[in-house]
């Protein structure tokens, strides 16, 4: 009863104070209440990616999270070798680099007559291409591998460089021709009037004012392709064409019994690269994701 | 789809210095339908080709091994009648939903869309900390993430060891509720993106909307139900849509946390599908139940459409 009038007296003032003040003392408690909250919702996700830094540097790190007794490089030297680590990350290298090159050329090069010229079948195609993009992947891998048996593609770096590159396209096409239209026409009527062609006005005109943009869309194309499982796991056999993500869950099903830290030093080495992105273009890989494919899909 | 329009007006208001030497804005014609060849071949041979093969593949009984490896025959509905009548699947099915349900409709969407709003009011320095390492789960490869949280979750995790230095009781969860614990993991993996959306859609609603219904006398709580939430209609579908489509066709993650066991407590339809297309070598069942898994994703995009106010339907 008491603390109700007590809330209530300071509510019977406001009438003469400036309501700012009321509100402004809102506002910071609101902001500290917040604050808190994210601290609580940090610390939820922040516990298995402390795990996967302190067991790497710890010889016998077991499943919890744990200060290591005596810090060490052990696991990592343990993994630094050819058929660890280095083969792994290099058909991982060439899988999804040679696939987001792939990606990226194709989306690129469609994107522009898209962009820029009118036909009558251009919405169809575009809502094709923005659906495909919701295909799951995952339904079509069974087919797919038949197919490549059939074919005798199965095992084949260039096959499954071929097949990411084209299940990454749909979104790559929707994304690269966002950041076409952004481009005004006018500077490009310039270079078309000096008599360049089609492919000239692209390179020299188009791509570098939509510099930005291209680093957004092929470095999201590569991150998803990097961490990729199914695919690689389908379409890749024998032991020296698997890319990391397939050794990385054989490390465990290989030897019977598990050296965590070896698991852990490998997975911060597979997971460096895209981490490196990552912080290399900052948030607008996400944002910028976000927004073009989120929100006006 | 809204970015057309721009360039659609200016073509309208001055059409004749248009028409004079520029080809931009014209009809497209065969040669200059030429780059989208590389692309077209692409998406045909690798994207259509499988989809039509699977629709053919899925009436079959085509096998790695057995009576269906050397001669494939056509079986008609055999396919789809034996998961009709098979509990696995139907087990599969309800593990889906829930899976789906839990992790990415509510899970992941009420989890973004507190961040996104917790982002706008907290210290800076804090939400850039904790939204950084939320990204980060994000970004790592599935295969890290599923042993990351594999090791959380397991018995000796670090989980227990938190719970037990609390004074808690351990848990279990990767034997006695899998289908959770994947599905938390999911969670943990996914909130990133829509976090990401529903901030860059909060961030798209003009200030003065709100003051204008503070000044109206509403709380928080009704200015986020009345304003906040019709204006980001479009946004929370879309978002919708798209966590429900990459939920449902999550495969790593499941295979490394818990291999969809144990008993099939966490085997979701994908985790279905390669169990009886690899390790029993149906190929053709497999595909019957992929093209469900896909009829699945494509009921439940049609629902979120309608979700989708009349003006941006199109």
């Amino acid at each position: 009863m008491s603390a109700t009038t007590t809330r209530t007296s300071p509510q019977g003032r406001t009438r003469a104070t400036p309501k700012a003040a009321k509100q402004g003392s809102r506002a910071r408690s609101a902001s500290v209440a917040s604050t808190v909250v994210m601290i609580v919702i940090g610390l939820g996700f922040v516990v298995p990616l402390l795990w996967v830094v302190l067991a790497s540097f710890d010889t016998e790190a077991s499943l919890s999270v744990a200060w290591p007794d005596r810090w060490s490089l052990g696991n990592f030297s343990a993994i630094w070798n050819a058929e660890t680590t280095f083969r792994p990350l290099l058909n991982s290298l060439i899988l999804c680099g040679g696939a987001t090159i792939v990606t990226m050329c194709a989306a690129i090069l469609c994107a522009y007559p898209m962009s820029r010229f009118r036909f009558k079948a251009k919405r169809p195609l575009l809502l094709t291409v923005i659906f495909s993009t919701g295909l799951p992947i995952t339904a079509i891998m069974i087919p797919v591998y038949s197919l490549f048996v059939q074919v005798n593609l199965v095992d084949s770096m260039g096959g499954a460089i071929l097949f990411l590159g084209a299940s990454s396209l749909p979104y790559a096409i929707f994304l690269t021709k966002g950041f076409m239209d952004g481009v005004p026409v006018e500077i490009e009527e310039s270079a078309w009037t000096e008599g360049a062609g089609v492919l000239r006005a692209l390179w020299s005109v188009v791509i570098p004012l939509m510099r930005s943009g291209l680093a957004v869309a092929t470095i999201f194309t590569f991150v998803s392709m990097w961490g990729n499982f199914f695919v690689p796991f389908m379409l890749l056999l024998s032991p020296e064409n698997l890319p990391a993500a397939v050794t990385l869950y054989t490390f465990s099903s290989q030897y019977g019994q598990v050296a965590y830290g070896q698991l852990a030093a490998f997975s911060i080495f597979y997971s460096l690269p895209v981490v490196a992105l990552y912080l290399f273009l900052g948030r607008s890989l996400g944002q910028g994701f976000a927004a073009a494919g989120g929100v006006k899909g | 789809m809204t970015t057309d329009a721009p360039p659609v007006a200016a073509r309208a208001g001055s059409p004749a210095p248009r028409r004079r030497r520029s080809h931009l804005g014209d009809r497209l014609t065969l040669s200059r339908a030429l780059p989208m060849v590389p692309a077209g071949l692409l998406l045909i041979g690798f994207m259509l080709g499988p989809i039509i093969y699977s629709l053919y593949l899925a009436f079959t009984d085509s096998a790695i091994r057995g009576d269906g490896a050397a001669e494939t025959s056509f079986v008609g509905f055999d396919n789809f009648m034996d998961a009709f009548t098979d509990g696995d699947f139907w087990n599969a099915v309800g593990l889906t939903l829930i899976f789906t349900v839990v992790s990415a409709v509510i899970g992941q969407n009420v989890m973004g869309m507190l961040l996104a709003l917790l982002m706008e009011r907290a210290n800076r320095v804090v939400s850039f900390l904790v939204t950084s390492l939320i990204i980060a789960a994000w970004i790592l490869p599935e295969v890290v993430a599923g042993y990351l949280l594999y090791t959380f979750f397991a018995s000796e995790g670090s989980l227990n060891t938190l719970l037990t230095s609390v004074g808690l009781p351990a848990q279990d969860m990767l034997f006695t509720a899998p289908i959770l614990a994947v599905s938390f993991a999911n969670i943990w993996r996914g909130t990133a993106f829509s976090m990401l959306v529903y901030s860059a859609a909060l961030s798209s609603v003009p200030g003065d909307v709100y003051e204008s219904a503070a000044l109206d006398g509403a709380g928080p709580v009704r200015r986020f139900r009345s304003v906040t939430l019709p204006l980001m209609r479009p946004a929370i579908a879309t978002n919708l849509m798209l966590t429900t489509l990459q939920t449902l066709s999550v495969f790593g993650l499941i295979f490394i946390m818990t291999g969809g066991g144990p008993a099939r407590q966490s085997q979701t339809l994908p985790l279905y599908m390669y169990e009886q297309a690899f390790s029993y070598g149906q190929l053709g069942y497999g595909t019957a139940v992929a093209l469900l898994l896909l009829l699945i994703g494509a009921v439940a995009s049609i629902v979120y459409l309608r979700l989708l106010p009349e003006e941006d339907k199109r």
